[in-house]
Protein backbone atom coordinates (compact mmCIF):
# COMPACT_ATOMS: atom_id res chain seq x y z
CA UNK A 1 0.00 0.00 0.00
CA UNK A 2 1.45 3.31 -1.01
CA UNK A 3 1.26 6.47 1.48
CA UNK A 4 1.93 10.13 1.47
CA UNK A 5 2.94 11.70 4.37
CA UNK A 6 3.84 15.33 5.68
CA UNK A 7 6.29 15.50 8.81
CA UNK A 8 8.67 17.58 10.66
CA UNK A 9 11.69 16.79 11.31
CA UNK A 10 13.96 17.82 13.93
CA UNK A 11 18.10 16.95 13.55
CA UNK A 12 19.79 16.79 16.84
CA UNK A 13 23.05 18.80 16.25
CA UNK A 14 25.20 15.57 15.66
CA UNK A 15 22.97 14.27 13.19
CA UNK A 16 23.15 17.76 10.56
CA UNK A 17 26.08 16.26 8.42
CA UNK A 18 25.11 13.17 7.81
CA UNK A 19 22.89 12.03 4.40
CA UNK A 20 19.63 11.46 6.04
CA UNK A 21 17.66 12.33 3.61
CA UNK A 22 19.87 10.20 0.93
CA UNK A 23 19.43 7.10 3.12
CA UNK A 24 15.67 7.29 2.77
CA UNK A 25 15.69 6.90 -0.96
CA UNK A 26 18.69 4.42 -1.16
CA UNK A 27 17.61 1.84 1.51
CA UNK A 28 13.80 2.21 1.94
CA UNK A 29 12.59 3.84 -1.39
CA UNK A 30 11.07 6.74 -0.42
CA UNK A 31 10.00 9.36 -2.60
CA UNK A 32 11.09 12.73 -0.87
CA UNK A 33 9.73 16.23 -1.62
CA UNK A 34 11.52 19.30 1.19
CA UNK A 35 8.73 21.38 1.69
CA UNK A 36 10.59 23.48 4.41
CA UNK A 37 14.45 23.12 5.26
CA UNK A 38 16.74 24.97 8.14
CA UNK A 39 19.87 22.94 8.33
CA UNK A 40 23.20 24.91 9.26
CA UNK A 41 25.77 23.23 10.00
CA UNK A 42 27.02 22.78 13.77
CA UNK A 43 23.58 23.64 14.65
CA UNK A 44 20.22 22.17 15.09
CA UNK A 45 17.92 21.27 11.75
CA UNK A 46 14.21 21.22 11.62
CA UNK A 47 13.18 20.29 7.77
CA UNK A 48 9.26 19.56 6.48
CA UNK A 49 9.05 16.99 4.62
CA UNK A 50 6.66 14.71 2.24
CA UNK A 51 7.25 11.12 2.04
CA UNK A 52 5.99 9.04 -0.51
CA UNK A 53 6.41 5.16 -0.82
CA UNK A 54 5.46 1.69 0.13
CA UNK A 55 3.89 1.29 3.63
CA UNK A 56 5.82 -1.24 5.05
CA UNK A 57 9.11 0.51 3.87
CA UNK A 58 7.81 4.00 5.20
CA UNK A 59 7.19 2.33 8.70
CA UNK A 60 11.06 1.27 7.85
CA UNK A 61 12.30 4.70 7.28
CA UNK A 62 10.63 6.57 9.99
CA UNK A 63 11.99 3.65 12.37
CA UNK A 64 15.85 4.37 10.80
CA UNK A 65 15.30 8.02 11.62
CA UNK A 66 13.90 7.70 15.52
CA UNK A 67 17.10 5.15 15.63
CA UNK A 68 19.05 7.85 14.34
CA UNK A 69 18.09 10.48 16.88
CA UNK A 70 15.56 12.37 14.69
CA UNK A 71 12.83 13.99 16.53
CA UNK A 72 9.50 13.32 13.90
CA UNK A 73 6.33 15.44 14.37
CA UNK A 74 3.78 15.64 11.90
CA UNK A 75 1.82 18.47 10.41
CA UNK A 76 -0.82 18.04 12.58
CA UNK A 77 -3.50 20.55 11.38
CA UNK A 78 -3.52 18.04 8.41
CA UNK A 79 -5.16 15.06 10.98
CA UNK A 80 -8.89 15.67 11.27
CA UNK A 81 -11.30 14.43 13.08
CA UNK A 82 -14.74 14.43 11.16
CA UNK A 83 -17.32 15.50 14.04
CA UNK A 84 -20.18 14.20 12.16
CA UNK A 85 -18.68 10.65 12.25
CA UNK A 86 -17.38 10.15 15.78
CA UNK A 87 -19.51 8.28 17.85
CA UNK A 88 -16.66 8.62 20.97
CA UNK A 89 -16.49 5.11 21.51
CA UNK A 90 -12.40 5.27 22.31
CA UNK A 91 -11.20 2.75 19.94
CA UNK A 92 -8.39 5.43 19.29
CA UNK A 93 -7.43 5.99 22.84
CA UNK A 94 -4.87 3.62 23.15
CA UNK A 95 -3.94 3.18 19.88
CA UNK A 96 -2.62 7.05 19.65
CA UNK A 97 1.17 6.41 20.88
CA UNK A 98 1.42 10.03 21.71
CA UNK A 99 -2.13 10.49 23.55
CA UNK A 100 -3.49 12.88 21.19
CA UNK A 101 -6.89 11.47 22.52
CA UNK A 102 -8.11 11.73 25.87
CA UNK A 103 -11.33 10.30 27.30
CA UNK A 104 -13.55 13.39 29.47
CA UNK A 105 -13.81 11.62 32.65
CA UNK A 106 -17.21 13.23 33.50
CA UNK A 107 -19.01 13.23 29.48
CA UNK A 108 -17.09 10.16 28.36
CA UNK A 109 -16.88 12.44 25.28
CA UNK A 110 -13.14 11.58 23.76
CA UNK A 111 -11.33 14.93 23.26
CA UNK A 112 -8.68 15.47 19.97
CA UNK A 113 -5.34 17.42 20.89
CA UNK A 114 -3.48 17.75 16.84
CA UNK A 115 -1.43 19.65 19.04
CA UNK A 116 0.15 16.42 19.86
CA UNK A 117 -0.60 14.61 17.35
CA UNK A 118 2.67 13.88 15.04
CA UNK A 119 0.63 12.33 11.62
CA UNK A 120 1.66 8.66 12.55
CA UNK A 121 -1.49 7.90 10.60
CA UNK A 122 -2.40 4.76 13.18
CA UNK A 123 -5.64 5.95 14.42
CA UNK A 124 -7.05 6.20 11.02
CA UNK A 125 -7.98 2.36 10.15
CA UNK A 126 -8.27 2.38 14.16
CA UNK A 127 -11.16 4.46 13.96
CA UNK A 128 -14.62 2.40 13.81
CA UNK A 129 -16.92 4.50 11.90
CA UNK A 130 -13.50 6.27 9.91
CA UNK A 131 -14.09 9.70 11.42
CA UNK A 132 -10.48 10.07 11.31
CA UNK A 133 -9.32 11.76 7.90
CA UNK A 134 -5.58 13.10 6.90
CA UNK A 135 -5.51 16.09 4.42
CA UNK A 136 -1.99 17.05 3.07
CA UNK B 1 -47.33 0.29 46.31
CA UNK B 2 -46.75 -1.93 43.59
CA UNK B 3 -47.67 -0.14 39.88
CA UNK B 4 -48.77 -1.97 36.66
CA UNK B 5 -47.63 -0.86 33.09
CA UNK B 6 -51.18 0.39 32.50
CA UNK B 7 -50.97 2.59 35.38
CA UNK B 8 -47.38 4.42 34.37
CA UNK B 9 -48.63 4.72 30.38
CA UNK B 10 -51.78 6.67 32.28
CA UNK B 11 -49.30 8.81 34.04
CA UNK B 12 -47.06 9.33 30.73
CA UNK B 13 -50.55 10.12 28.83
CA UNK B 14 -51.31 12.71 31.62
CA UNK B 15 -47.82 13.88 30.87
CA UNK B 16 -46.91 13.14 34.99
CA UNK B 17 -44.94 10.53 34.65
CA UNK B 18 -41.57 10.73 36.92
CA UNK B 19 -38.34 9.24 34.67
CA UNK B 20 -34.91 9.44 35.30
CA UNK B 21 -32.09 7.44 33.30
CA UNK B 22 -30.03 4.19 34.75
CA UNK B 23 -27.29 6.98 35.79
CA UNK B 24 -29.42 9.20 37.15
CA UNK B 25 -31.22 7.43 39.27
CA UNK B 26 -28.36 5.53 41.38
CA UNK B 27 -28.12 9.29 43.62
CA UNK B 28 -31.75 9.24 43.44
CA UNK B 29 -32.43 6.60 45.45
CA UNK B 30 -29.41 7.60 47.45
CA UNK B 31 -31.29 10.57 48.29
CA UNK B 32 -34.30 8.96 48.69
CA UNK B 33 -34.09 5.69 49.76
CA UNK B 34 -35.66 3.04 47.87
CA UNK B 35 -39.02 3.10 49.69
CA UNK B 36 -39.65 6.57 48.83
CA UNK B 37 -38.23 6.41 45.60
CA UNK B 38 -39.86 3.42 44.13
CA UNK B 39 -43.64 5.10 44.87
CA UNK B 40 -42.46 8.54 43.02
CA UNK B 41 -39.80 6.89 39.97
CA UNK B 42 -42.03 5.93 37.07
CA UNK B 43 -39.41 4.49 34.55
CA UNK B 44 -36.02 4.69 34.44
CA UNK B 45 -34.46 4.74 30.89
CA UNK B 46 -31.66 2.92 29.69
CA UNK B 47 -29.00 2.75 26.58
CA UNK B 48 -26.41 1.46 24.97
CA UNK B 49 -24.00 2.28 21.58
CA UNK B 50 -21.86 -0.56 20.34
CA UNK B 51 -20.80 -2.39 17.04
CA UNK B 52 -23.30 -5.20 16.79
CA UNK B 53 -22.41 -7.72 14.03
CA UNK B 54 -25.60 -9.96 14.39
CA UNK B 55 -27.53 -6.80 13.10
CA UNK B 56 -29.30 -6.58 9.59
CA UNK B 57 -32.08 -6.16 7.51
CA UNK B 58 -34.92 -7.29 5.30
CA UNK B 59 -36.30 -5.46 2.66
CA UNK B 60 -39.36 -5.74 -0.11
CA UNK B 61 -38.43 -3.77 -3.06
CA UNK B 62 -41.85 -3.53 -5.15
CA UNK B 63 -42.43 -5.46 -8.16
CA UNK B 64 -40.67 -4.63 -11.28
CA UNK B 65 -42.54 -4.68 -14.65
CA UNK B 66 -42.19 -6.86 -16.51
CA UNK B 67 -41.13 -9.05 -13.43
CA UNK B 68 -37.96 -10.64 -11.76
CA UNK B 69 -37.96 -13.68 -9.22
CA UNK B 70 -34.51 -12.52 -7.23
CA UNK B 71 -35.22 -15.44 -5.25
CA UNK B 72 -32.27 -18.20 -6.16
CA UNK B 73 -30.48 -15.13 -7.98
CA UNK B 74 -27.89 -12.79 -7.03
CA UNK B 75 -28.45 -9.51 -5.29
CA UNK B 76 -26.35 -6.63 -4.93
CA UNK B 77 -27.07 -3.75 -3.11
CA UNK B 78 -23.81 -1.09 -3.59
CA UNK B 79 -21.71 -4.11 -4.78
CA UNK B 80 -22.66 -5.96 -1.15
CA UNK B 81 -24.20 -9.42 -1.59
CA UNK B 82 -27.57 -9.25 0.35
CA UNK B 83 -29.49 -12.65 0.74
CA UNK B 84 -32.11 -13.33 -2.02
CA UNK B 85 -33.40 -17.24 -1.01
CA UNK B 86 -36.53 -16.08 -0.30
CA UNK B 87 -39.58 -15.18 -2.61
CA UNK B 88 -39.51 -13.00 -5.79
CA UNK B 89 -38.42 -9.20 -4.11
CA UNK B 90 -37.89 -10.18 -1.04
CA UNK B 91 -34.20 -9.70 0.42
CA UNK B 92 -31.91 -9.68 3.44
CA UNK B 93 -28.96 -7.72 3.94
CA UNK B 94 -26.36 -8.61 6.96
CA UNK B 95 -24.19 -5.92 8.27
CA UNK B 96 -20.99 -8.13 7.88
CA UNK B 97 -21.85 -8.62 4.17
CA UNK B 98 -18.93 -7.53 1.63
CA UNK B 99 -18.17 -6.86 -1.71
CA UNK B 100 -17.23 -9.57 -3.55
CA UNK B 101 -14.00 -7.86 -4.33
CA UNK B 102 -13.37 -6.33 -1.11
CA UNK B 103 -9.70 -7.52 -0.52
CA UNK B 104 -10.71 -8.79 2.86
CA UNK B 105 -7.32 -9.79 5.03
CA UNK B 106 -5.27 -10.85 1.92
CA UNK B 107 -3.16 -8.05 2.61
CA UNK B 108 -3.62 -8.49 6.78
CA UNK B 109 -4.90 -6.19 8.41
CA UNK B 110 -7.82 -5.63 5.68
CA UNK B 111 -9.30 -2.56 6.20
CA UNK B 112 -13.16 -3.23 5.82
CA UNK B 113 -13.96 0.02 4.66
CA UNK B 114 -17.44 -0.45 3.13
CA UNK B 115 -19.65 -3.70 4.21
CA UNK B 116 -23.86 -4.44 4.62
CA UNK B 117 -23.34 -1.93 7.73
CA UNK B 118 -22.54 1.18 5.50
CA UNK B 119 -25.38 0.14 3.39
CA UNK B 120 -27.82 0.56 6.41
CA UNK B 121 -26.38 3.48 6.97
CA UNK B 122 -26.84 4.98 3.79
CA UNK B 123 -30.53 3.80 3.37
CA UNK B 124 -31.45 5.28 6.77
CA UNK B 125 -29.89 8.67 5.87
CA UNK B 126 -32.12 8.48 2.32
CA UNK B 127 -29.17 7.95 0.19
CA UNK B 128 -29.89 6.03 -3.16
CA UNK B 129 -28.48 2.79 -3.33
CA UNK B 130 -27.71 0.53 -6.66
CA UNK B 131 -29.04 -2.45 -6.39
CA UNK B 132 -27.91 -4.93 -9.31
CA UNK B 133 -29.13 -8.31 -9.34
CA UNK B 134 -29.45 -11.57 -11.56
CA UNK B 135 -32.39 -14.01 -11.96
CA UNK B 136 -33.06 -17.49 -13.71
CA UNK B 137 -36.18 -16.40 -15.09
CA UNK B 138 -39.67 -18.30 -14.69
CA UNK B 139 -42.88 -18.20 -17.00
CA UNK B 140 -44.16 -15.75 -14.21
CA UNK B 141 -40.74 -13.80 -13.29
CA UNK B 142 -39.62 -14.03 -16.46
CA UNK B 143 -36.53 -10.69 -16.24
CA UNK B 144 -33.24 -12.01 -15.71
CA UNK B 145 -31.41 -8.65 -14.83
CA UNK B 146 -32.36 -5.78 -12.75
CA UNK B 147 -30.27 -2.63 -12.09
CA UNK B 148 -32.10 0.13 -11.06
CA UNK B 149 -31.41 3.07 -7.80
CA UNK B 150 -33.43 1.97 -4.57
CA UNK B 151 -34.49 4.75 -2.09
CA UNK B 152 -35.79 3.53 1.39
CA UNK B 153 -38.95 5.70 1.11
CA UNK B 154 -40.25 3.71 -1.90
CA UNK B 155 -39.47 0.43 -0.54
CA UNK B 156 -42.79 -1.67 1.06
CA UNK B 157 -40.54 -2.47 3.94
CA UNK B 158 -37.28 -1.51 5.14
CA UNK B 159 -37.25 -3.27 8.41
CA UNK B 160 -34.09 -3.53 10.90
CA UNK B 161 -34.03 -7.12 12.47
CA UNK B 162 -30.87 -7.45 14.77
CA UNK B 163 -30.79 -11.28 15.90
CA UNK B 164 -28.40 -10.90 18.51
CA UNK B 165 -28.09 -7.46 20.21
CA UNK B 166 -27.22 -6.09 23.84
CA UNK B 167 -25.19 -8.07 25.41
CA UNK B 168 -25.41 -8.40 28.80
CA UNK B 169 -21.60 -8.01 29.70
CA UNK B 170 -18.87 -8.57 27.83
CA UNK B 171 -15.11 -9.59 27.58
CA UNK B 172 -12.06 -7.29 28.04
CA UNK B 173 -9.79 -7.89 25.42
CA UNK B 174 -5.91 -8.22 26.10
CA UNK B 175 -3.42 -10.26 23.97
CA UNK B 176 -0.37 -11.93 25.66
CA UNK B 177 1.47 -12.32 22.51
CA UNK B 178 4.62 -10.78 21.01
CA UNK B 179 3.12 -9.61 18.35
CA UNK B 180 -0.05 -7.00 17.80
CA UNK B 181 -3.19 -8.46 16.63
CA UNK B 182 -6.15 -7.37 14.96
CA UNK B 183 -9.40 -8.56 16.39
CA UNK B 184 -13.25 -7.61 16.84
CA UNK B 185 -12.49 -6.01 19.93
CA UNK B 186 -10.01 -3.92 18.58
CA UNK B 187 -5.90 -3.58 18.06
CA UNK B 188 -4.17 -5.72 21.12
CA UNK B 189 -1.22 -4.41 21.43
CA UNK B 190 1.74 -7.23 21.87
CA UNK B 191 2.53 -7.96 25.73
CA UNK B 192 -0.91 -7.00 27.56
CA UNK B 193 0.03 -3.15 25.79
CA UNK B 194 -3.89 -2.57 25.98
CA UNK B 195 -7.15 -3.57 27.09
CA UNK B 196 -10.73 -3.11 25.43
CA UNK B 197 -13.56 -3.53 26.55
CA UNK B 198 -17.69 -3.09 25.04
CA UNK B 199 -20.47 -2.41 27.12
CA UNK B 200 -22.15 1.07 28.58
CA UNK B 201 -22.00 -0.30 32.25
CA UNK B 202 -24.10 0.90 34.67
CA UNK B 203 -26.39 2.53 31.62
CA UNK B 204 -26.52 -1.01 29.79
CA UNK B 205 -30.14 -1.78 29.73
CA UNK B 206 -30.26 -5.81 31.02
CA UNK B 207 -27.59 -4.78 33.74
CA UNK B 208 -30.60 -3.08 34.92
CA UNK B 209 -33.10 -5.36 34.71
CA UNK B 210 -30.51 -8.59 35.45
CA UNK B 211 -32.87 -11.06 35.59
CA UNK B 212 -35.62 -10.20 32.71
CA UNK B 213 -38.32 -9.22 35.04
CA UNK B 214 -39.53 -6.44 33.17
CA UNK B 215 -37.90 -6.47 29.76
CA UNK B 216 -39.13 -9.16 27.55
CA UNK B 217 -40.94 -10.03 24.20
CA UNK B 218 -42.71 -6.98 23.09
CA UNK B 219 -40.98 -4.44 24.82
CA UNK B 220 -40.99 -1.76 22.88
CA UNK B 221 -38.13 0.17 23.07
CA UNK B 222 -35.64 2.57 21.42
CA UNK B 223 -34.03 1.19 18.17
CA UNK B 224 -31.53 3.22 15.55
CA UNK B 225 -33.14 6.50 16.43
CA UNK B 226 -36.59 5.41 16.02
CA UNK B 227 -38.61 3.07 18.26
CA UNK B 228 -38.82 -1.06 18.11
CA UNK B 229 -39.48 -3.91 19.73
CA UNK B 230 -37.70 -7.10 21.55
CA UNK B 231 -38.50 -9.44 19.16
CA UNK B 232 -37.21 -12.38 20.83
CA UNK B 233 -33.99 -13.50 22.90
CA UNK B 234 -30.98 -12.72 21.18
CA UNK B 235 -28.67 -16.07 19.74
CA UNK B 236 -26.61 -17.13 22.61
CA UNK B 237 -28.41 -15.83 24.95
CA UNK B 238 -27.27 -17.71 28.25
CA UNK B 239 -28.59 -16.55 31.33
CA UNK B 240 -27.52 -19.20 33.53
CA UNK B 241 -23.80 -17.88 34.18
CA UNK B 242 -22.04 -17.09 37.13
CA UNK B 243 -23.56 -13.83 38.91
CA UNK B 244 -22.44 -11.49 41.77
CA UNK B 245 -24.39 -11.18 45.15
CA UNK B 246 -26.62 -8.26 43.54
CA UNK B 247 -27.75 -10.82 40.69
CA UNK B 248 -25.25 -9.06 38.19
CA UNK B 249 -23.69 -11.54 35.49
CA UNK B 250 -19.77 -11.90 35.54
CA UNK B 251 -19.48 -12.67 31.86
CA UNK B 252 -21.71 -12.27 28.61
CA UNK B 253 -25.35 -13.75 29.33
CA UNK B 254 -28.23 -12.40 28.00
CA UNK B 255 -29.09 -11.29 24.49
CA UNK B 256 -31.91 -9.57 22.53
CA UNK B 257 -33.05 -9.57 19.42
CA UNK B 258 -34.81 -6.69 18.48
CA UNK B 259 -36.75 -5.33 15.32
CA UNK B 260 -38.02 -1.79 13.96
CA UNK B 261 -39.00 0.09 10.87
CA UNK B 262 -35.87 1.26 9.44
CA UNK B 263 -38.06 4.43 7.80
CA UNK B 264 -38.10 5.98 11.55
CA UNK B 265 -34.06 5.44 11.93
CA UNK B 266 -31.71 7.94 11.61
CA UNK B 267 -27.48 7.30 10.54
CA UNK B 268 -27.02 8.97 13.84
CA UNK B 269 -27.86 6.39 15.15
CA UNK B 270 -27.21 3.14 12.89
CA UNK B 271 -23.43 3.72 11.51
CA UNK B 272 -21.61 1.53 8.98
CA UNK B 273 -18.56 0.64 10.98
CA UNK B 274 -15.04 -0.73 10.17
CA UNK B 275 -13.30 -3.33 12.32
CA UNK B 276 -9.83 -3.64 11.14
CA UNK B 277 -8.13 -6.69 9.97
CA UNK B 278 -12.09 -8.35 11.22
CA UNK B 279 -14.92 -7.14 9.31
CA UNK B 280 -17.90 -4.46 8.46
CA UNK B 281 -20.38 -4.25 10.67
CA UNK B 282 -22.98 -1.91 12.20
CA UNK B 283 -23.05 0.08 15.33
CA UNK B 284 -26.52 -0.03 16.92
CA UNK B 285 -27.89 2.71 19.93
CA UNK B 286 -30.77 0.61 21.54
CA UNK B 287 -32.64 2.32 24.93
CA UNK B 288 -34.71 -0.14 26.67
CA UNK B 289 -37.16 1.38 29.44
CA UNK B 290 -37.55 0.11 32.45
CA UNK B 291 -40.94 0.48 34.55
CA UNK B 292 -40.89 0.51 37.95
CA UNK B 293 -42.79 -1.91 38.99
CA UNK B 294 -41.70 -2.93 42.48
CA UNK B 295 -38.60 -1.65 45.07
CA UNK B 296 -36.98 -4.77 44.22
CA UNK B 297 -36.77 -3.67 39.86
CA UNK B 298 -35.69 -0.04 41.31
CA UNK B 299 -33.47 -1.49 43.34
CA UNK B 300 -31.80 -3.01 40.22
CA UNK B 301 -31.80 0.34 38.62
CA UNK B 302 -29.36 1.49 40.62
CA UNK B 303 -26.28 -1.20 39.92
CA UNK B 304 -23.25 0.89 39.79
CA UNK B 305 -20.14 0.38 37.84
CA UNK B 306 -18.09 -0.57 40.79
CA UNK B 307 -21.34 -3.47 41.18
CA UNK B 308 -20.30 -4.95 37.39
CA UNK B 309 -17.11 -7.39 36.56
CA UNK B 310 -16.17 -8.43 33.01
CA UNK B 311 -14.00 -11.02 32.80
CA UNK B 312 -10.10 -10.52 31.27
CA UNK B 313 -9.74 -12.75 28.30
CA UNK B 314 -6.67 -13.20 26.21
CA UNK B 315 -7.80 -12.61 22.58
CA UNK B 316 -4.11 -13.99 21.21
CA UNK B 317 -5.04 -17.51 22.68
CA UNK B 318 -7.51 -18.13 25.17
CA UNK B 319 -10.15 -16.44 22.48
CA UNK B 320 -9.08 -18.08 19.19
CA UNK B 321 -8.87 -21.66 21.13
CA UNK B 322 -11.69 -21.55 22.81
CA UNK B 323 -10.31 -22.27 25.94
CA UNK B 324 -12.10 -21.09 29.36
CA UNK B 325 -8.85 -19.46 30.98
CA UNK B 326 -9.05 -16.09 32.34
CA UNK B 327 -6.65 -13.49 33.19
CA UNK B 328 -8.64 -11.87 35.88
CA UNK B 329 -11.77 -9.92 36.88
CA UNK B 330 -12.39 -6.39 36.72
CA UNK B 331 -14.96 -3.77 37.51
CA UNK B 332 -16.12 -1.34 34.77
CA UNK B 333 -15.46 1.58 37.18
CA UNK B 334 -11.79 0.43 37.19
CA UNK B 335 -11.90 -0.01 33.46
CA UNK B 336 -13.53 3.56 32.94
CA UNK B 337 -10.11 4.65 35.31
CA UNK B 338 -8.12 4.49 32.13
CA UNK B 339 -5.88 1.74 33.79
CA UNK B 340 -6.50 -1.97 35.01
CA UNK B 341 -4.38 -4.18 36.67
CA UNK B 342 -4.19 -7.62 35.32
CA UNK B 343 -1.45 -10.35 36.72
CA UNK B 344 -0.28 -7.81 38.09
CA UNK B 345 1.06 -5.61 35.53
CA UNK B 346 -0.93 -2.14 34.61
CA UNK B 347 -2.63 -1.77 31.59
CA UNK B 348 -4.17 1.24 29.55
CA UNK B 349 -7.79 0.87 29.03
CA UNK B 350 -9.89 1.92 26.21
CA UNK B 351 -13.85 1.35 24.92
CA UNK B 352 -15.73 -0.41 22.25
CA UNK B 353 -18.78 1.58 22.82
CA UNK B 354 -19.64 4.62 22.87
CA UNK B 355 -20.68 5.84 27.07
CA UNK B 356 -21.68 9.57 25.39
CA UNK B 357 -23.89 7.94 22.99
CA UNK B 358 -25.73 5.92 25.69
CA UNK B 359 -26.31 8.59 28.35
CA UNK B 360 -27.82 10.45 25.13
CA UNK B 361 -29.68 7.43 24.21
CA UNK B 362 -31.18 6.97 27.87
CA UNK B 363 -31.77 10.85 27.84
CA UNK B 364 -33.90 10.76 24.69
CA UNK B 365 -36.03 8.27 25.62
CA UNK B 366 -36.50 10.10 28.87
CA UNK B 367 -37.26 13.35 26.75
CA UNK B 368 -40.55 11.04 24.58
CA UNK B 369 -41.76 9.72 28.04
CA UNK B 370 -42.04 12.99 29.54
CA UNK B 371 -43.38 14.40 26.18
CA UNK B 372 -46.29 11.52 25.96
CA UNK B 373 -44.17 10.43 22.61
CA UNK B 374 -43.43 6.86 23.94
CA UNK B 375 -45.59 5.00 25.64
CA UNK B 376 -44.72 1.05 27.44
CA UNK B 377 -45.64 -2.37 26.71
CA UNK B 378 -46.79 -5.24 28.85
CA UNK B 379 -44.33 -8.10 27.48
CA UNK B 380 -46.06 -10.47 26.44
CA UNK B 381 -43.47 -13.70 27.24
CA UNK B 382 -41.06 -13.60 29.13
CA UNK B 383 -37.05 -13.68 28.02
CA UNK B 384 -35.89 -16.80 28.88
CA UNK B 385 -34.44 -16.91 32.96
CA UNK B 386 -31.88 -18.89 34.79
CA UNK B 387 -34.40 -21.23 34.92
CA UNK B 388 -35.26 -21.89 31.17
CA UNK B 389 -32.59 -24.34 30.42
CA UNK B 390 -31.28 -21.96 27.32
CA UNK B 391 -27.84 -22.35 27.12
CA UNK B 392 -24.93 -21.49 25.13
CA UNK B 393 -23.53 -24.19 23.82
CA UNK B 394 -20.30 -25.01 21.61
CA UNK B 395 -20.25 -26.10 18.32
CA UNK B 396 -20.60 -30.79 18.47
CA UNK B 397 -18.46 -30.98 15.89
CA UNK B 398 -18.06 -34.30 14.28
CA UNK B 399 -15.72 -35.48 11.92
CA UNK B 400 -17.51 -36.64 8.47
CA UNK B 401 -16.23 -39.73 7.15
CA UNK B 402 -15.91 -40.34 3.33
Amino acid sequence: MAVTKRIVLRFPKRMVDRPIIYKLVKDYDLEFNILKASITPEQEGVMVLELKGNQAEYDKGIEFLLKGGVQIQSLGQDVIRNEDRCTHCGACVTVCPTKAFITDTKTRMITFDNTKCIACGLCIPACPPRAMEVHF
Amino acid sequence: MAKTIAEINEKIKAGKAVVFTAEEIISVVQEKGIKQAAQEVDVVTTGTFGIMCSSGAYFNIGHAKPRIKLGGGRVYLNDVQAYAGLAAVDLFLGAGALPDDDPRNRVHPGEFNYGGGHVIEELVAGKDVRLSATAYGTDCYPRKRLETWLNIKDLNQATLFNIRNVYQNYNVAVNTSDKTIYTYMGILKPKMGNANYSSAGQLSPLFNDPYYKTIGIGTRIFLGGGTGLIAWHGTQHNPDVPRTDKGIPKEGAGTLAVIGDMKQMSPKWLVGTSVLGYGASLTVGVGVPIPILSEEILQYTTVTDEDIFAPVIDYSDAFPQLKPDILGEVSYAELKSGKIKVKGKEVPTASRSSYARAVEIAAILKNWINNSKFFLTEPVEPLPGIESGVTFRKLNERPIED
